[in-house]
């Protein structure tokens, strides 16, 4: 039970979640990181003569059908779907977790009500048909991908940050920030935020993951990021008439997502393990 | 109990309310006029104008949209742009593919994740579990059209068992198209499995800590049969809200994988609806599958309510 609550980094490097999940996102993060300065070779030019070549060490994962650079692909494609996913979850923090400690701040008065009934409009709407409604509305694009899935992340965070700040409103050190005189909202900042922020951190990680997959399903059908950025989900669109002759063009891109969801979720169950105090009571 | 009912009744016309609203203002600026789509770029301005009188597009946004939700309550959804028939008859076609794929999946998918979470749960901790949560990992993290490319790749392409996509139709026979139905439903329950499992597997390794599951222990039942006999019924209270919000998924999930699949679905109705700009068609569907999510929803809260006084009493 040493160090229970220290966050010496042995401790991390010993859960294997958290150590897997966080190799395999630093391999892809590092990947898409690397692209935006280099790639093993260009691939917005086309050399159809080079088409389908098996990996030699000019292209290490071999070209596709239009002969470009498959692992360049996947580099971009790294690139395009963290920076969906990340600005995402970003646009999902910044207005839910606002929302959620407002609502907190305010239970069970009627702007709490309000957020809250707002949140079950947002999750009635099934996830992929309402990005696949924003997308058709204002065009399909990286942009108005990140729209569709931000907006829901909103309801997620600020379930989250209003369950986590409304057992923190009751608690002893809270009352005395509000003897003190501190305002709701220099309370929920100073005191609620940073409480709160390991509970936030996790589901940012599993939001992350989700926002992969998602961008990997809008771009699959053509909604997300459009030519010529390279994505994984339209690398797998393009792969499907070719599936019998060249199967590696659908199981690389695919092994890409699968491994960076995998990474993240890892990653999260990891932290989770090791931020929550009440894991320690399972894992002992 | 009447009181809480009605409150929740409440809140349900109010989403639906808010939900139509949303979904028509989206449709009312999607650009493009499904007239001039229907038409042609070329089309004479005066026979567009007609078309566009003929399908009551010339005509201010709420009276549109009161028409459009008054019709909906009555069950009339209106005139299909594109195939002129009525949006209520092309769901009901439509429907009879998307039902039964969802319920197959479901299916499935509970199949698989209570055999997978009771193993796990009885070896906690050891190696028969950590390879099921390992791979329910793995299940989660694969994209369920990706899922669906090697299933192709291996059944249809390789060993040539099932057909690449389309479906024959209930008319051909029960047998030919519930096999057009198998990849996609598998391909769709993978994920939903994996999910399912593993809430199965800690709702029973909670309930494996009570007293209870300890008494019953003690009076000679082995884990095994703890699990089986006590732990198991108690757990299934939190995995039915799973099972619940996971039918509405794939209700309406199945958008991608009837598209990997060419599958006449709703998804693909949908689908199609936005490409070709039928509206009204997208707007109903829309509407019907936020419908059947809420009302899932409605009735998994109602079910709880009966089963534990508690939570009628709280701030729901």
């Amino acid at each position: 039970m040493s160090g229970a609550y220290s966050h010496r980094p042995r401790r991390y490097l010993r859960n294997p979640s958290f150590l897997l999940g966080a190799i395999l996102t630093a391999i892809f993060v590092g990947l898409a990181l690397v692209s935006l300065f280099w790639t093993p070779a260009d691939i917005a030019r086309l050399n159809v003569s080079a088409r389908l070549l098996p990996p030699s060490p000019q292209n290490w994962l071999g070209t596709d059908h239009y002969g470009r650079d498959l692992l360049s692909m996947i580099m971009v494609g790294a690139r395009t779907s963290i920076a969906v996913a990340l600005i995402a979850v970003g646009v999902g923090m910044v207005i839910g977790v606002p929302l959620g400690l407002w609502a907190a701040a305010r239970r069970g008065g009627w702007i709490d009500e309000l957020i809250m009934r707002f949140n079950d409009l947002v999750f009635a709407f099934p996830a992929l048909l309402l990005a696949i409604m924003i997308t058709a509305v204002f065009g399909p694009g990286a942009v108005n991908a990140i729209v569709a899935i931000g907006i829901f992340n909103i309801p997620v965070f600020a379930r989250l940050s209003r369950a986590g700040a409304l057992s923190l409103w009751t608690r002893d050190f809270i009352m005395a920030a509000r003897v003190a005189g501190k305002g709701a909202v220099r309370i929920s900042y100073e005191h609620i935020l940073p409480n709160i922020a390991n509970l936030l951190i996790v589901q940012a990680t599993i939001q992350f993951s989700l926002g992969i997959l998602a961008e990997a399903g809008l771009s699959y059908v053509g909604l997300g990021a459009q030519p010529p950025l390279a994505s994984w989900g339209r690398m797998l669109a393009d792969s499907q008439t070719m599936i019998a002759l060249a199967p590696q063009l659908a199981l690389i891109p695919g092994l890409a997502i699968v491994l960076t969801v995998l990474g993240l979720n890892l990653l999260g169950d990891g932290l989770r393990d090791l931020t929550d105090p009440r894991m320690e009571a399972v894992r002992r | 109990m009447l009181r809480y009912l009605a409150r929740r009744l409440l809140v349900l016309a109010l989403t639906m309310v808010a939900a139509s609203i949303v979904i028509f203002l989206l449709m009312s600026v999607v650009p493009g006029d499904p007239a001039q789509f229907m038409m042609g770029m070329n089309a004479d301005p005066a026979a567009l104008a007609a078309l566009r009188a003929e399908l009551g597009l010339d005509r201010p946004l709420l009276v549109r949209y009161l028409e459009w939700v008054g019709g909906l309550v009555i069950g009339d959804f209106g005139q299909s742009y594109t195939y002129r028939v009525s949006v209520s008859q092309l769901i009901l076609d439509r429907i009879g593919l998307s039902l039964p794929l969802a319920f197959l999946a479901l299916l499935l998918s509970v199949v698989i994740a209570i055999p997978a979470a009771l193993f796990a749960a009885q070896r906690h901790n050891k190696a028969g579990d950590i390879s099921v949560m390992g791979l329910s990992q793995i299940g989660i993290a694969v994209p369920n059209f990706w899922f669906a490319m090697l299933l192709v790749l291996l059944f249809s392409v390789t060993l040539r068992w099932f057909s690449a996509g389309g479906f024959p139709g209930w008319d051909a026979g029960f047998v030919p198209a519930m096999k057009a139905l198998t990849l996609p439903a598998i391909a769709l329950a993978l994920p939903q499995a994996s999910i399912l499992a593993r809430v199965l597997r800690s709702a029973l390794l909670d309930t494996l800590g009570e007293d209870y599951i300890r008494t019953a222990r003690a009076k000679g039942l082995s884990r095994g049969q703890a699990l089986r006999r006590h732990a198991f019924r108690n757990a299934l209270i939190p995995v039915l809200t799973i099972i619940g919000l996971q039918f509405s998924f794939l209700l309406a999930g199945a958008i991608i994988i009837e598209n990997v699949f060419f599958l006449p679905g709703l998804g693909r109705l949908v689908f199609q609806g936005i490409t070709q700009r039928d509206l009204i068609v997208v707007q109903s569907v829309v509407i019907l599958l936020v419908f059947a999510v809420t009302l899932v929803t409605f009735l998994v809260d109602i079910a709880y309510a009966f089963i534990d006084p508690r939570l009628r009493r709280g701030t729901v």
